[in-house]
């Protein structure tokens, strides 16, 4: 029985953005690792930045030079150090990396485009939506597995979850097929999307369906979903599920500061304290 | 059938059990026969990686109550954290204070998140009223030490915990120990204007208003 980790752990296909082996860094020394010659000391310098920088502007502009390395290449064509530099942007709230992100959805490296719509997601331009949604175009058919390759033809669970995040309504339309995408991680980042979307409780219903599935790790996942949609109705189920408990908090947690921000000033409403009561019996 | 023949199968039952489901099934026969012969099989029964086994053994060495106490704290398992965990939900649930070295350990020290939740919660639940008088107040003070301490861990579902725990401790003797309730409710006063995390906020304000009820309640029934 693990303890979680964040979500990210659980989705399937993209290499693991913690590289192993690393040595622990000032912000100085990894910033001056971005461009060393040992490729493998900068995508961990990408990383780390990622992870432990706060916003600097020297930081956010050496990361943005990043996605345009040439040198770190894998043998099937993909560009590592992109794929990190990508997802530390996401994490550093910096704006002036939207247009370099926005070139990154056309890179030919399908975790680069992954990585680049879940950082314009996280980072909150509304100006991103159009070209996230340009990337479901096509629809369910356009989104298929590659043969030979472990993911789809587009990163459509990431620019789903991202036009989710940019709170896109224009989107709905796009997304909507997508309910019925052959892989299930698919099906509910769509679901999820569209609840947030449309705040219509038939979504929320699909992913409490989907709860009740025989596999443990789409259990968590779909938990996950549910407490980030903010579908009230599921707290009773997720404080029940056959899932770890410390999941169980997160996806609580995300119900909760949910529906404390509904009111405003922020205060607590009858459905906070329910949700609450819930978590004190997971302790 | 003898009574102690009976354990005897309902045990071999749980040891027997060649399926998750089996398990389960036998789990709970032996723990709605409130037999504390069954208590070392339902301790073992803790660590068996069997959520819903876990759980039914939980109910029944909570419902055999302080017969259970001393087992539990002699099989705590250092090895198995899931184990671990159920135990001190056990415990924290029976609240027999015998269990406060050992809870507080664990709230402290234990490496694995889901324990310190457990014992964090049990620190502030116990029947503190069950030790002798000249023990009473030594007790509540380790105990509001290391939730105090607690309330300050970087992980966001320790210091929720922390504050069920203060809470518990607050509203267990609010008359018997005044300055202990102003401690955690100056504490509480902090973290309401200063913790990081929405539902942490949240978790304060809920423990602020059901401890003010209560206080309430005792202004109007002190004339």
């Amino acid at each position: 029985m693990l303890e979680p980790s964040p979500k990210q752990d659980f989705e399937s296909g993209s290499s693991p953005a913690e590289p192993s082996g690393g040595e622990p860094l000032t912000l100085e020394q990894a910033l001056a690792n971005l461009s060393h010659p040992d490729l493998s000391l900068r995508y961990y310098a990408a990383w780390w930045l990622g992870k432990f920088a706060t916003g600097e502007p020297a930081v956010v502009d050496a990361l943005i030079a990043a996605l345009d390395d040439e040198a770190d290449r894998t043998e099937l064509g993909g560009y590592p150090l992109r794929r990190n530099a990508a997802r530390a942007l996401g994490k550093l709230a910096d704006l002036r990396a939207v247009p370099a992100l926005l070139r990154c959805l056309e890179c030919s490296d399908f975790y680069v485009q992954e990585a680049a719509a879940q950082s314009l997601g996280m980072l909150g331009d509304p100006a991103c939506i159009p070209s996230l949604m340009k990337l479901l175009e096509g629809g369910v058919a356009a989104s298929q597995l590659i043969p030979g390759r472990p993911h789809l033809a587009k990163p459509s669970e990431a620019a789903i979850e991202a036009l989710e995040a940019l709170k896109a309504t224009e989107a709905i339309g796009l997304i909507k097929p997508f309910l019925e995408h052959p892989i299930q991680r698919v099906q509910h980042a769509a679901a999820r999307a569209m609840y947030v979307l449309t705040q219509e409780p038939v979504y929320g219903r699909r992913l409490l369906e989907a709860l009740a599935a025989s596999d443990l790790k789409m259990r968590r996942s779909v938990l996950l979903d549910l407490g980030a949609s903010g579908y009230l109705p599921a707290a009773e189920a997720i404080s029940q599920a056959a899932v770890e408990n410390s999941f169980k908090m997160i996806a609580l947690k995300g119900l909760l500061e949910n529906q404390l921000k509904q009111r405003s000033p922020i205060s607590l409403s009858p459905e906070a304290q329910r949700v609450m009561t819930l978590m004190d019996t997971l302790l | 059938m003898t009574k102690s023949a009976g354990a005897l199968e309902l045990i071999q039952s749980v040891e027997q059990a060649d399926s998750p489901s089996r398990l389960v099934a036998a789990v709970r026969a032996l723990a709605e026969a409130r037999l504390e012969a069954g208590i070392p099989t339902l301790i073992t029964v803790l660590g068996y990686n069997n959520p819903e086994a876990a759980v039914a053994a939980v109910e029944g060495l909570v419902h055999l109550g302080d017969v259970s106490v001393a087992p539990l704290l002699e099989q705590i398992d250092d090895y198995n954290y899931g184990a671990r965990a159920y135990s001190f939900r056990a415990l924290a649930a029976i609240a027999d204070p015998r269990a406060l070295d050992v809870l507080l350990s664990a709230a402290e020290a234990d490496f694995a998140p889901s324990v310190r939740r457990a014992a964090a919660k049990g620190l502030g639940n116990l029947r503190w009223f069950q030790l002798p008088a000249e023990q009473r107040q030594l007790a509540q003070e380790r105990a509001l030490k290391t939730l105090l301490l607690l309330s300050n861990d970087p992980e966001w579902a320790i210091r929720y915990a922390a504050i069920v725990g203060l809470q518990g401790l607050a509203a267990s003797e609010p008359a018997a120990n005044p300055d202990l309730v102003e401690q955690i409710l100056a504490r509480f006063a902090q973290i309401a204007q200063t913790d990081t995390d929405l539902a942490v906020r949240g978790r304060v304000w809920m423990a602020q208003e059901q401890l003010n009820a209560i206080n309430t309640q005792l202004s109007a029934h002190s004339y």
